[in-house]
């Protein structure tokens, strides 16, 4: 029998993938966005299952929104990577480092 | 099964209630279509074009806030028109007016005076309009993620420079985690209490619900989700990079309007959500935590800036730390304290980067604060204005700053964490002494050989800029309407 508890954990271990993710990646740019991605669609897995539990239609709503949102999101988180590569020819995460103090 | 059928109504009363947010949409869209077939020469035809309907929409709100035929709440409680709300839009539009007409000459000789700032900064300032409308957690969440995503762009509008890319980049990373932070709080605050509608969590809460500790573990991401977005320590790492990385334009925006919209974001989730008694103390005692290291990470690295843009991003940092110790107080003091403390911060910091534009000129930024070397014997005038801006900063007597200070303490003190004021008052002296330091470059030092000449600005540009910097002065002395307009706001809200 797989109960509510058994979702939340599952968007739970996505959840702290997608933070790890951000944390320890130090050497690629898509990753980040990956995990990034990846954090909302663990949210996602939340909304749904509370939806389902709750009988209130109002958390699969959310969901819809929140997918068109990531879609913008990624793409205008494209759009600057692709602009980070013309202008310093790198996305390695190590050499975003111009700006300290 | 539970009957989910909704009778979906949209009624009169609910498009008048948010007339301002339709217009000024209407004319965001338009700004952009006509924006396509402007030539470049004839560009400052959409510069006007934006004023106009931010102006326009301003008288929208003022009108909408004095009719008491209008309704409070529209379309099913996702959209609320309080007092709070019209104070905050018309300081949000009134501070992006400002930042437009700033931005224009520190743009043009740039290649950056574009349609795209003023579409980009329009459709943002309807996010953060419908963000400080939000009776929901939904159009909370959309109100934020225009505001941001439109933020993301603004800041990679130069887009030859690989430091605007690297803070645009820094800044989407950070941004959108924060987001993703705040949505799964929403998760759980919906799990626990089965509602997305802030007045039904409010609702909620204060009955028995069957997992208590769920809602509080989801408050705990949402306050982290409102630290990122506030800028506050110690989620402040975006704050410097994205000040000193985007055009000097950008930043006047960036800086000035958002921090009233985090406001009234804090105001409707915290105050409106989770404004229960017992759920006060959770959300206090983590404010706390987050105010008194945003207070002391933000004056002492402020110190040790040479750059002046960085310097005021650590700044803003303590001033958040302030705003944060008026949420703390919570009530309708606290909450009026923080709100004066917001729409004031806004126009000072607003006319901090225009003196910074006034003397930029195309090929040298005015960043550095050696730049301000002796800036009294070139021209007194501008040094005076300076002047008056960091001592506001400060909180020197007599200018609004001070008066914003004060409220703040007052209102921790009457909510007994004496404290917190102590820390706040030190802090304060701490962070008067960087601004002093400015004052002391701009009077009591030499200019280098290579001084910069003021920069090309029009006359309009500084009667502008002279009138905002005197509106602090002015509010420093007789800030008691705009102080007592704060406070009727949150009480009738």
């Amino acid at each position: 029998m797989i109960t509510l508890g058994h979702y939340l954990v599952l968007g739970a271990i996505l959840f702290c993938v997608s933070v790890a993710g951000i944390f320890i990646n130090r050497k690629n740019v898509i990753i980040l966005l990956m995990a990034l991605e990846l954090m909302l669609l663990a949210v996602n897995m939340n909304f749904v299952a509370f939806s389902a539990f709750l009988g209130d239609a109002a958390g699969q709503i959310f969901v819809f929104f929140i997918l068109t949102v990531a879609a913008a999101e990624s793409a205008i988180g494209l759009a600057i990577l692709v602009l980070l590569f013309r202008n310093r020819a790198t996305i390695n995460v190590e050499e975003l480092d111009t700006m300290k103090g | 099964m539970v009957d989910n059928t909704v009778a979906i109504a949209i009624s009169m009363a609910d498009v008048r209630a948010m007339l301002p947010e339709l217009f000024l949409l209407a004319a965001a869209f338009t700004i952009l279509m006509a924006d396509l077939f402007i030539a470049q020469a004839q560009r400052s035809v959409t510069h006007w074009l934006a004023i106009a309907s931010l102006l326009l929409t301003g008288a929208l709100v003022w009108r909408a806030s004095g009719d008491d035929s209008l309704a409070r709440s529209a379309f099913g409680g996702m959209y609320i028109a309080d007092q709070v709300a019209a104070v905050c839009k018309l300081f949000i539009l009134g501070s992006t007016l400002l930042a437009y007409v700033y931005a224009r000459p520190h743009l043009k000789p740039r290649g950056l005076f574009q349609g795209e700032f003023y579409t980009l900064t329009l459709f943002a300032v309807i996010g953060m309009m419908l963000l400080v409308s939000a009776g929901n957690l939904l159009s909370a969440y959309l109100g934020l993620e225009m505001l941001a995503l439109c933020s993301y762009a603004l800041v990679a509008l130069n887009r030859d420079s690989p430091l605007s890319s690297e803070a645009a980049m820094k800044y989407f990373v950070l941004g959108a985690l924060a987001s993703g932070l705040l949505l799964y709080g929403m998760s759980m605050v919906y799990g626990a209490t089965g509602s997305l509608d802030l007045g039904g969590i409010r609702a909620m809460s204060s009955s028995n619900l069957l997992h208590p500790d769920l809602l509080v573990f989801g408050l705990v991401f949402i306050v982290v989700g409102i630290a990122f977005k506030f800028g506050a320590a110690p989620f402040h790492a975006w704050v410097p990079d994205v000040y000193q990385g985007s055009p000097t334009g950008v930043t006047l925006f960036v800086a000035s309007a958002p921090k009233v919209a985090a406001f009234g974001m804090a105001y409707r989730l915290l105050d409106n959500g989770f404004g229960t008694p017992a759920l006060w103390p959770n959300w206090a005692a983590m404010l706390s935590v987050l105010a008194v290291l945003s207070l002391v990470i933000g004056n002492v690295v402020a110190i040790a800036q040479t750059n002046l843009k960085r310097m005021l991003a650590y700044s803003t940092v303590s001033h958040v730390g302030f705003l944060l110790l008026g949420i703390i107080g919570g009530g309708a003091d606290g909450f009026a304290a923080s709100l004066f403390y917001a729409t004031t911060y806004s126009i000072t910091v607003v006319a901090a980067f225009g003196l910074i534009v006034l003397l930029s000129r195309a090929g040298f930024e005015a960043e550095e604060i050696d730049d301000f070397r002796g800036l009294n014997q070139r021209s007194p005038f501008h040094a005076f204005l300076m002047l008056v801006v960091m001592a506001s900063f400060a909180g020197v007597p007599l200018f609004v700053g001070f008066l914003a200070k004060l409220q703040v303490l007052k209102a921790v003190i009457r909510a007994d964490a004496l404290w917190l004021a102590i820390v706040g008052g030190l802090c304060a002296v701490v962070g008067a002494f960087y601004y002093l330091r400015v004052i002391k470059v701009m009077y009591f030092d030499k200019p280098v050989a290579d001084a910069p000449v003021l920069g090309a600005t029009d006359a309009g540009f500084r009667l502008v800029l002279s009138g905002n910097v005197l509106a602090l002065i002015a509010l420093g002395i007789f800030g008691g309407p705009l102080l007592t307009w704060c406070m009727r706001a949150v009480a009738a809200s």
